[in-house]
């Protein structure tokens, strides 16, 4: 936790030094030149995109910072990257700092830094294979096969309940009766996925991955940002989450490459920004002109190197794995 | 009126929760990476001293609460109050019984306390963290008996009772830590 306004003035003279130790930063660099061999070994070209960008996410728990002078800077480099694979780029990755305003604590810097990496041809389930096979040859979760489990099948297993059919009602009831501390959402919270979060939050997250990794896939369809949604009986996202000691480490989607329901989803952000009065950042249209001149069928994931780091070498906290964290920036 | 939002709450925030005046202890942001964000935050209400937890959206406000620290001096009791001074504006003041709580057994003339005002008024006053005092009253001790653990109950001048070393004698001075109400020293006569 960072400390109030006078301790910093008061210890301010040190807060010149890293919160990293300089072990963690030679680790930081070994494991970007492992994730560099690996990626080379299977032909993935390594590129590199604009940090700033005339547009932004809009979606609805993400926040950019603007640039004051005109852009934003990246929430994950995502857009440029499938910009690239509609130009024909091919399998790529890249290793991106990304920006979150308002994302900091035990497990978030405002700044961090993301593995990212898209396979043409490929669905989710061919990319957590890679994810895994990635990890393996990074010495991480040695020797054991990744879980796979539902998201259903999570919150049966670790809540008791079923995301897909339990009442609004039910969920808010049995977390104020104690799965959350205290909530205090002001105004009677009806959004089924505000609940499902503050379930996956407090109930189900801390408790996957706490031997070897688990993926959680096929998400409620409402949860699916850029992902597929596949026409099941209730429909779900073709989307996996990575979680390893009850951390979330990767965001993994068979990507969406339909333009028009992708415009539809960024309109429908910015309507729900709107009328929560948030920021309404302007949609990529270059993004979306990329996909109506194609998108290769993929998929994608977005994997997050400080908490990998934080979790191989038993750091207690983020900032520990960043030279500066944003305390210090 | 002044508020804070989740994102601007550090432990030692003052803020004020259903009318009460509380301390942030630890705020813990948790967010799925495409949900919704929380903050479960553990608040020391100020007046008794419980701690709980709340969890608020992130980006939602509490008020700030009128708290105010000021130094003072300890002068007397009138047994129903006890009178402080401002040392820079010499302004007095009294402190009730619940502000005063354990402050008051360790307190015997001219301590600077730290004493907390809510809206004005006093909420609670700390003494200094260590207090010399003499021993009143304590059962002789022998020497060379450690039996019974090492220590033996003795009363000090201003009514604190603490558990002293065997060798600790009546009319001796002994210095305590009054945050834990401990025994640390023989500080000399």
């Amino acid at each position: 936790m960072p400390g109030n306004a006078s301790q910093d003035l008061r210890f301010g003279d040190a807060l010149w030094r890293p919160s990293a130790s300089l072990e963690t930063i030679k680790a930081r660099t070994e494991l970007y030149g492992s994730v560099r061999a690996f990626f080379s070994r299977r032909g993935v070209l390594e590129v590199d995109t604009p940090v700033m960008s005339a547009h932004a996410t809009v979606d609805r728990h993400i926040e950019s910072f603007a640039v004051p002078g005109g852009g934003w800077l990246q929430t994950s480099p995502e857009f440029a990257m499938k910009r690239l694979l509609c130009a024909g780029s091919g399998p790529i990755f890249q290793i991106a700092p990304a920006f979150r305003r308002e994302e900091r604590g035990r497990h978030h810097n405002p700044e961090f830094r993301l593995l990212e990496w898209y396979r043409p041809e490929w669905d989710h389930h061919l990319l957590m294979e890679e994810v895994e096979e990635l990890f393996h040859a990074l010495g991480i979760g040695c020797g054991r096969v990744f879980k796979r489990m539902s998201y259903r099948e999570a919150f049966l297993l670790h809540a008791g309940l079923d995301p897909f059919t339990e009442p609004v009602a039910a969920l808010r009831e049995r977390a104020m009766a104690g799965a959350v501390p205290m909530i205090e959402l002001g105004g009677g919270e009806q959004d089924r996925d505000a609940w499902l979060d503050l379930w996956m939050s407090y109930r189900v997250g801390p408790q996957l991955g706490l031997d070897a990794p688990v993926f959680l896939h096929d998400f409620p369809a409402s949860q699916a940002a850029l992902a597929r949604v596949r026409d099941d009986d209730p429909p779900v996202a073709e989307r996996f989450e990575l979680f390893w000691k009850g951390l979330e480490l990767a965001n993994g989607f068979h990507e969406l490459s339909n333009a028009g329901e992708q415009r539809r989803r960024f309109e429908n952000d910015q309507a729900w920004r709107e009328a929560q009065r948030h920021v309404v950042p302007p949609l990529d249209t270059h993004l979306l002109a990329a996909l109506q001149s194609g998108l290769p069928d993929c998929a994608g994931v977005a994997l997050g190197l400080d908490r990998l780091l934080m979790l191989r070498l038993g750091l207690p906290e983020l900032s520990a794995a960043i030279s500066f964290d944003s305390r210090r920036a | 009126m002044a508020s804070v939002s989740t994102n601007e709450m550090r432990s030692g925030t003052k803020v004020l929760v259903d009318g009460e005046p509380y301390s942030i202890v630890e705020n813990e942001y948790r967010k799925p990476g495409k949900g919704q964000a929380t903050n479960t935050i553990k608040i020391r209400n100020l007046k008794n001293g419980r701690v709980l937890e709340k969890t608020l959206r992130s980006g939602e406000t509490w008020e700030l609460a009128d708290i105010e620290e000021v130094e003072m001096q300890y002068l007397y009791s009138d047994g129903e109050f006890w009178h402080f001074m401002n040392p820079a504006t010499f302004e007095q003041m009294q402190a009730g019984k619940t502000a005063m709580e354990d402050a008051a057994k360790w307190l015997k003339g001219e301590e600077t306390c730290k004493i907390l005002f809510f809206n004005g008024l006093p909420l609670s006053v700390t003494p200094p963290n260590f207090a010399i005092l003499t021993v009143t009253e304590t059962d002789p001790g022998l020497r060379g008996d450690t039996s019974g653990g090492g220590g033996k109950p003795a009363t000090l001048e201003t009514g604190a009772v603490v558990r002293v070393p065997l060798f600790v004698q009546q009319g001796e001075l002994v210095k305590c830590d009054t945050r834990t109400g401990e025994y640390l020293s023989r500080a000399g006569k």
